[in-house]
């Protein structure tokens, strides 16, 4: 009898589960997102940086190849034909508009939003924290993530290593001289498939950072790894004494990338030309044309400070904070139940 | 066969990779901030058993294999194939040594087991979780010791040896749990 009732319940049902409504996050790792968000405006409100609230719909977005933008269509007064708008993959482009009007130091939270990012440490939609400081050397930003992560988070103090010093510790070669058949050749224990341009110097780096380095990182102290190669300088300056490198940092906790920062790059012709590269090199890759902001570009030819600016994952600092394992565990509702 | 891209990777997942067919075990996307984003994936060889890890690009893709898990009864043995039959459609198939594996050792008919079936063909062999079968042959038993400590080998009616507590007989019944080849339980009929 029992087994006849059990029969006759739709399947589909029991698949989909009964709680699917409900949050994956406990109410208990909510608050404590509350709490961190509390605590995260108040170290800045007492240090005098300001929030501001820029447009999560933007005319612009970044043309990074390896960032796929989410796109809508504006339907309404003065686009009746629909206007093509993206959500934002960080508040860079609005921030640095609002820096280059006379903002001085300001920080923003809020949702960015990355389209086909989905695993453990990875949400489509995440809360980000960025913040710039004008005056600041990307040296004294290290510091000041540092300070924050640190009144939030119960970590030892942090190591700094250069990108060059944590590759030869590493994984066993020098990013700097190794050719890229080298560097190949030191990725062949992972069996990359298919597609993997070979030619392609940074591929190369970036499967021995997210393979090699950054789980070398787990169980030791947290670690900024700081002086990227030019070729990943984004929109970081370049050292004024090694142009061979860049004014980029990444913190890492736990083997966990928790924030990026730069020396922000201030020159608009300058910036024009990185974006135009990583555009040719998107193109390359088969990915759809991104036109250049040309509000971005118009505000730092106008005035930009010297600054130093840095985005940081909320959510896997609450990750780190609760000791969650997955990011479904910190976020109310995750993608597959948005 | 389908086609399926690294964002459909999920656990579970039958594919063809270097032309055998697989499965996915573990899928675990893996993306630096800026930078390339991968698939590190653990996947089964359905025919040799052996797990690999590999890494695929974003994008990358794999062609579906056609598995299939079905449940057969075991009919008969011929000494070189083991005979089997779906219960519904009462087709046969039939299994060879390689497709059995361990399998082999615990069945002797009417056994209901799971075959799976790549491109129609059996490739593995699941036995029933637990199977009654007689002890053939064992030291006599200890009357009294029923503590279950110690133990002796027994040989069952397909070949098979599993330990035994020290008072189970020749010519009893016992419960074997397949998955893990030890002695359960002395059956009375």
């Amino acid at each position: 009898m029992s087994n006849h009732i059990t029969q006759a319940y739709p399947k589909s049902a029991a698949i989909r589960g009964a709680d699917d409504w409900a949050p994956t996050a406990s109410l208990e790792h909510l608050k404590a997102r509350a709490a961190l968000l509390a605590a995260v405006r108040a170290f800045f409100a007492a240090r005098g940086v300001w929030e501001v609230d820029t447009p999560v719909l933007s005319a612009a977005t970044t043309p990074d190849c390896h960032i796929d933008s989410f796109e809508t269509l504006y339907h309404g007064p003065g686009a009746g034909a629909g206007r093509r708008l993206y959500l934002q993959t960080s508040p860079e482009y609005a921030m640095k508009r609002l820096l280059a009007a006379g903002s001085g130091p300001i920080y923003q939270l809020g949702k960015v939003f990355r389209n086909g990012e989905s695993g453990q440490w990875h949400n489509p939609e995440f809360t980000m924290l960025e913040w710039y400081r004008p005056g600041f050397s990307y040296v004294a930003l290290m510091d000041e993530v540092e300070a924050l992560v640190r009144s939030v988070l119960p970590i030892p103090a942090a190591d700094r290593i250069t990108y060059r010093m944590a590759f030869l510790r590493h994984a066993g070669i020098d990013p700097s001289l190794a050719t890229t058949a080298q560097l190949a050749e030191q990725c062949a224990p992972f069996g990359i498939q298919g597609g993997a341009d070979v030619d392609d110097r940074d591929f190369w780096l970036d499967v021995l950072m997210s393979h090699r380095v950054a789980p070398a990182l787990r169980g030791g102290p947290p670690v900024f790894i700081h002086e990227f190669p030019a070729s990943q300088a984004m929109l970081a300056r370049l050292l004024p004494d090694d142009p061979s490198v860049a004014e980029r940092f990444e913190f890492y906790i736990d083997g966990v990338e928790i924030a990026n920062g730069y020396g922000e790059l201030g020159s608009g012709r300058e910036t024009h030309e990185r974006l135009m590269t990583e555009q040719r090199r998107r193109k390359r890759h088969g990915g759809a044309a991104i036109a250049v902001d040309a509000r971005l570009i118009a505000a730092l030819q106008e005035s930009f400070p010297d600054c130093a600016g840095v985005a940081l994952g909320v959510d896997r600092l609450l990750m780190l904070a609760v000791n969650a394992s997955a990011i479904d565990e910190v976020v109310a509702f995750p993608i597959e139940r948005a | 066969m389908a086609i399926v891209s690294t964002s459909e990777f999920k656990s579970g997942l039958k594919v063809m990779f270097d032309n055998d067919p697989c499965v996915i075990i573990e899928n675990q996307f893996v993306k630096p901030g800026k930078g390339q984003a991968f698939s590190r994936v653990k996947i089964r060889n359905l025919l040799t058993g052996r797990v690999i890890e590999r890494t695929f690009k974003s994008g990358e893709t794999l062609e579906t294999a056609d598995i299939v898990d079905t449940d057969m009864q075991y009919v008969y043995g011929d000494g070189e194939y083991w005979h089997f039959m779906t219960s519904e459609t009462f087709e046969q198939y039939t299994a060879d040594a390689t497709a059995m594996g361990d399998a082999a050792k615990w069945v002797k008919g009417q056994e209901e087991c799971v075959i799976t079936l790549w491109n129609g063909k059996p490739i593995a062999v699941t036995p029933p979780n637990f199977v009654v079968l007689t002890i053939t042959e064992t030291d006599p038993g200890v009357r009294g010791d029923t503590s279950g400590g110690g133990g002796k080998p027994a040989t069952l009616e397909t070949g098979a040896v599993v330990r035994v507590p020290l008072f189970v007989d020749q010519g009893e019944m016992i419960k074997v749990d397949t998955r893990t080849g030890e002695y359960a339980a002395r059956v009375k009929d």
